[in-house]
């Protein structure tokens, strides 16, 4: 056990003392997961919002949809897109396989269920009579739903950071689509996987570690931001 | 109210905004200066390539994009057309690979062996065994647990061959397909008290950390051949088939296999390069 603590701190020196490899993994992992988050996000509120406002045939069916999703293995994900991008798919002939792209479109694909479903109980517990009233105060519907917006803020950021949690954690969509390439779609999870399948445990734990503190900063970071409103909704 | 509202969207979109040119930038690469090669988990986890591909970048420009799997996934990806070229181990699967037109020429690198490790008490007695195959009908008929890759990788197929060679259908309990890499297998084999069948190359770089040894080797029945193959150029031409033969010209030229034949793990030499260049000098 002593090895883990010994690593540990290695990688923590690595990590604060700016090793160029270490943090190029970092950097990775963060491009490729906010960028996924952020194309996920708006798309996710406009679904969210016509689940929770919407008044349309199939609507609970999509809830449904929407909350089975949650159970989607990200290995399936992975392969879903695999089988698309690969050169034999359907779309071949983007060439995106093995590539960031391809880690962001399965990043995408698992956050946006998260988004949307716990957008979507948020939106619906804001108090429908808002949207009424602004709509009658002469808002506009993208103004009306940024009034609901700010109402069920603190579920929509909850509903942000469980989707980029998952995402920047996850293993099994990145190395499918990824290909765990060394500078470029190696990423902090896959490069877990592989120190692991090397033997290299303490290695393993070290990278998992530096992914907590990283997420814990964000996260700090988030509640900053948020901290600004009123903590009573 | 309202205001407050307009200043978040504001402020939003400006996030989004960003965010999007980042993503934009991310498809930004030059796909001609960017060779991928499909290679075996024994290559990348012995540390082979991290020595060979950095000089082959220096001395050409190209960049290699290594994915590392394998050799049964790695010839998939390269029948799909998903990557440029090759690296793997499995004769019989990459004659069959060139044959059906997914590849061009089969080209020799370079070779290992395999060994066959087990408990430190070799409890099925394989010292005594006269060659591989008896070996393997050694592990079998004592009912010691085997630990199969069970993967479709060339140390699989490499198995397989070795039962049918000892006339041994395995099954049963002391049978155990893993499914993993080798890496993985080792630690599962160490942790079973197993006997296992692995490239000499993976064992070496695992050695230290294993309480298992070497309980059968030398056998001509163990020989490990790795192969380069460019995928099909007719079938594939947008592949990037110009950096595949100049990664296939420097692995096989002299400073690629000099560096082969240079590279060590503890002491020891894990490849012997295959080319026949070496030789011709």
């Amino acid at each position: 056990m002593g090895s883990i603590a010994d690593s540990t701190v290695q990688a923590l020196t690595l990590l604060f003392g700016g090793d160029p490899d270490l943090w190029e993994i970092i950097g990775i992992s963060f491009k490729v997961s906010l960028t996924a988050i952020a194309l996920a996000t708006p798309l996710a509120v406009g679904i969210a919002f016509l689940l929770a406002f919407g008044r349309f045939p199939g609507r609970r069916l999509l809830i449904t949809v929407f909350n089975t999703l949650l159970s989607f293995p990200a290995v399936v994900v992975g392969l879903t897109f695999y089988i698309l991008l690969s050169r034999q798919g359907p779309l071949g002939d983007w060439q995106l396989l093995f590539t960031q792209p391809a880690m962001v479109m399965g990043q995408m694909a698992l956050a946006l269920p998260i988004l949307v479903a716990m957008g979507h109980s948020s939106l619906q517990a804001t108090d429908r009579r808002a949207w009424e009233t602004a709509r009658t105060l002469g808002a506009g519907r993208l103004r009306s739903m940024l009034t609901l917006m700010r109402e069920a803020r603190f579920g929509l950021f909850a509903a942000l950071l469980a989707g980029f949690g998952r995402i920047i954690a996850e293993v099994g969509a990145s190395m499918m689509l990824g290909g765990n390439i060394l500078h470029y779609t190696r990423n902090i999870p896959t490069a877990i996987a592989l120190e692991t399948s090397k033997g290299e445990f303490a290695q393993g734990i070290a990278l998992g570690l530096v992914l907590l503190v990283m997420a814990f900063a964000l996260n700090g970071l988030l509640q900053i931001v948020q901290g600004k409103g009123r903590p009573v909704a | 109210m309202i205001g407050k509202g307009r200043m978040f969207l504001n402020r939003a979109l400006l996030g989004l905004v960003l965010l999007v040119l980042n993503a934009s930038a991310l498809a930004e690469f030059d796909r001609t200066q960017i060779v991928r090669l499909a290679t075996t988990t024994s290559t990348e986890n012995s540390g082979l390539l991290d020595e060979l591909l950095p000089r082959f970048e220096a001395a050409s420009g190209y960049r290699v994009h290594v994915i590392a799997v394998g050799t049964g996934k790695a010839l998939r990806m390269g029948r799909d057309g998903d990557v440029d070229l090759v690296l793997v181990h499995a004769p019989a699967a990459e004659q069959r690979f060139v044959d059906r037109g997914f590849g061009e020429q089969r080209l020799p690198v370079m070779f290992n062996d395999f060994v066959l490790v087990g408990p430190h008490t070799d409890p099925a007695g394989l010292a005594q065994a006269a060659d591989a195959a008896d070996a393997m009908a050694r592990i079998s008929a004592s009912r010691t647990v085997f630990v199969s890759r069970g993967d479709d990788s060339g140390t699989y197929k490499k198995e397989r061959s070795l039962w049918k060679q000892a006339d041994v259908i395995p099954e049963g309990a002391w049978y155990r397909e893993a499914g993993q890499g080798m890496g993985k297998v080792l630690q599962m084999a160490d942790e079973m008290d197993a006997y296992t069948l692995t490239d000499r190359g993976t064992w070496l770089a695992y050695r230290d950390k294993s309480r298992l040894k070497v309980t059968f080797e030398g056998d001509e029945g163990l020989f490990n051949p790795y192969s380069i193959i460019e995928v099909n150029a007719v079938r594939y031409p947008e592949l990037n088939h110009r950096g595949a033969q100049a990664l296939i010209a420097w692995i096989r030229g002299t400073e690629g296999q000099e560096a082969i034949a240079a590279y060590r793990k503890s002491g020891e030499q894990l490849f012997t390069p295959s080319a026949g260049i070496l030789a011709k000098r």
